[in-house]
């Protein structure tokens, strides 16, 4: 491997006695999407809390740069990332959202990438609203705009469509192969299949816990891919 | 490190000004403790200066754990927290930022209300600068040892039960302290209150170290 970008080594992780992920390895290089598909329960949640350092791993290792992620320090001021929840508050206009979040990352010239971000998503209009009055798509927008806010390097997103309607998804997606363009990191939770197909490089399908399937987006096509998804998981995509 | 911990406390600062939900609940219940007292204990006919520092406290102590209770379920929303521990930097950070805001609204509710309570319970007003010097050291102890059991109640569901009966076994030293030290302070025999007070500030200094370096490892989900 080139040592850039992030791998995960032998990723297991045992909540009691349920093992929730098994073995799992992958390798993420710069300017490169991965998506991961799964049916609920798979695991993909899990693997991305543990990639982003929110949990830790009962085995196996983290690596960004070349370098081993330990409590995750180096990784975190590199990361951007949209999970569940959006990490708002509600109480707080769309812009002091953005400003704290700036803050905590020390964002240079912080009011100026702020306003840009807000444009960015769709977002200027409603500056100056409070989140609380938001509908859930409009959260999203401003969610992804807070993973993006300091130029992160790494991008973790768990089921980013969620809540977005048609000209949110096209935005997503650009923001997406932007964010590849300038050398981007992206690892890619969803159940949007043919909208992430297109935009991802590489797919890796997770089932029980474990990678059991994989291949190139470019490479195959919608019906190689529901057969392939089929054998993995056992059932058909959608 | 106190760049991250300034920015949690504007941000909390911000929305509590909009909710208004702590300063409230804190400033409503404390009032209505010393309104309860003067009448339980009849200020007319009963000198309560004797009494006063434990009522004052008491009443302090519970309304403060109302506050407390509420301080981080804002994170908890929308696992605004996972942001935080996200963010760069050491997530004592997110300690420090959540107890500087915790005493600035306890310490607050007890400017406006210490002249309420003196006025409630017929004790006339004395103590001066000793005695704001006990409100801001006792408030320091409760607010730490508050905010730590708070975070550490946080990810359990019966967080509101949970706080008070972690949190009250541990502010013993700090009511005594409190107590002492006020009553030192309003007899005006500044020896006692300076000595309680002393007690008050090695107590402060634990609730703060110790959060401090055990919050690294609390916020693990
Ligand atoms: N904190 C936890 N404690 C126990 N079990 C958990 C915890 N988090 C997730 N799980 C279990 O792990 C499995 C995978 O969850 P998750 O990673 O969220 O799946 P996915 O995101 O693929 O739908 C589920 O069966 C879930 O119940
Ligand atoms: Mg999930």
């Amino acid at each position: 491997m080139s040592g850039a970008g992030l791998a995960a080594r032998g990723i297991a992780k045992r909540f009691g006695y349920r093992e929730i992920l098994r073995d799992v390895s992958l390798e993420l290089e710069p300017g490169q999407i991965c998506a991961i598909f799964g049916p609920n329960g798979a695991g993909k949640s899990t693997l991305l809390k543990v990639l982003a350092c929110l949990t830790r791993p009962s085995a196996g290792e983290i690596l960004w740069e070349g370098r081993p992620v330990k409590d995750g320090a180096s990784l975190r001021a590199a990361m951007g990332m949209v999970g569940h929840g959006t990490f708002l508050y509600d109480l707080l206009t769309a812009e002091e959202n953005l400003l704290f979040y700036g803050r905590l990352y020390r964002v240079g010239d912080l009011r100026r990438r702020v306003s840009e971000i807000l444009e960015r998503v769709g977002l200027g209009f409603a500056a100056r609203d409070p989140v609380a009055t938001f509908s859930r798509g409009m959260k999203q927008r401003l969610t992804i705009g807070r993973a993006l806010l300091h130029r992160p390097r790494l991008l973790l997103m768990d089921e980013p469509f969620t809540g977005l309607d048609q000209a949110g998804r096209s935005l997503l997606i650009d923001l997406l192969r932007e964010f590849r363009g300038g050398g981007g990191a992206c690892l890619l939770i969803s159940h949007d299949f043919a909208e992430t197909l297109d935009v991802a490089d590489r797919f890796l399908i997770l089932n029980r816990g474990r990678i059991a399937g994989a291949g190139d987006c470019g490479a195959v096509g919608p019906a190689d891919f529901a057969r392939l998804y089929e054998d993995a998981v056992g059932q058909p995509p959608d | 490190m106190l760049a991250k911990s300034m920015a949690i406390v504007w941000k909390d600062v911000v929305v509590e000004f909009r909710a208004k939900e702590i300063l409230a609940a804190v400033l409503i219940f404390a009032a209505l403790v010393a309104l309860i007292f003067g009448f339980a204990f009849d200020p007319v006919e009963h000198d309560l200066t004797g009494i006063f520092p434990g009522l004052m406290w008491v009443a302090y102590f519970f309304a403060g754990t109302l506050g407390l209770n509420r301080s981080f379920i804002t994170e908890k929303q929308n696992d605004a927290l996972q942001g935080l521990v996200l963010a760069p930097g050491d997530r004592s950070a997110i300690f420090l930022g959540k107890f500087l805001a915790n005493w600035l609204f306890m310490t607050l509710v007890e400017l406006i209300l210490t002249p309420v309570f003196f006025a409630l319970l017929n004790v006339s007003f004395k103590g001066g600068l000793l005695l704001a010097a006990v409100l801001a050291l006792a408030t320091v102890g409760f607010t730490a040892a508050g905010t730590f059991l708070s975070g550490l109640a946080a990810n359990t569901r019966a967080s509101e039960v949970l706080l008070p009966i972690l949190l009250f076994p541990l502010l013993v030293p700090v009511v005594i302290g409190a107590v002492r030290a006020t009553a030192g302070a309003m007899a005006g025999d500044a020896a006692t209150a300076v000595a309680w007070l002393r007690a008050l500030a090695a107590y402060d200094a634990v609730f703060v170290v110790v959060p401090f370096l055990v919050f690294e490892y609390l916020l693990e989900g």
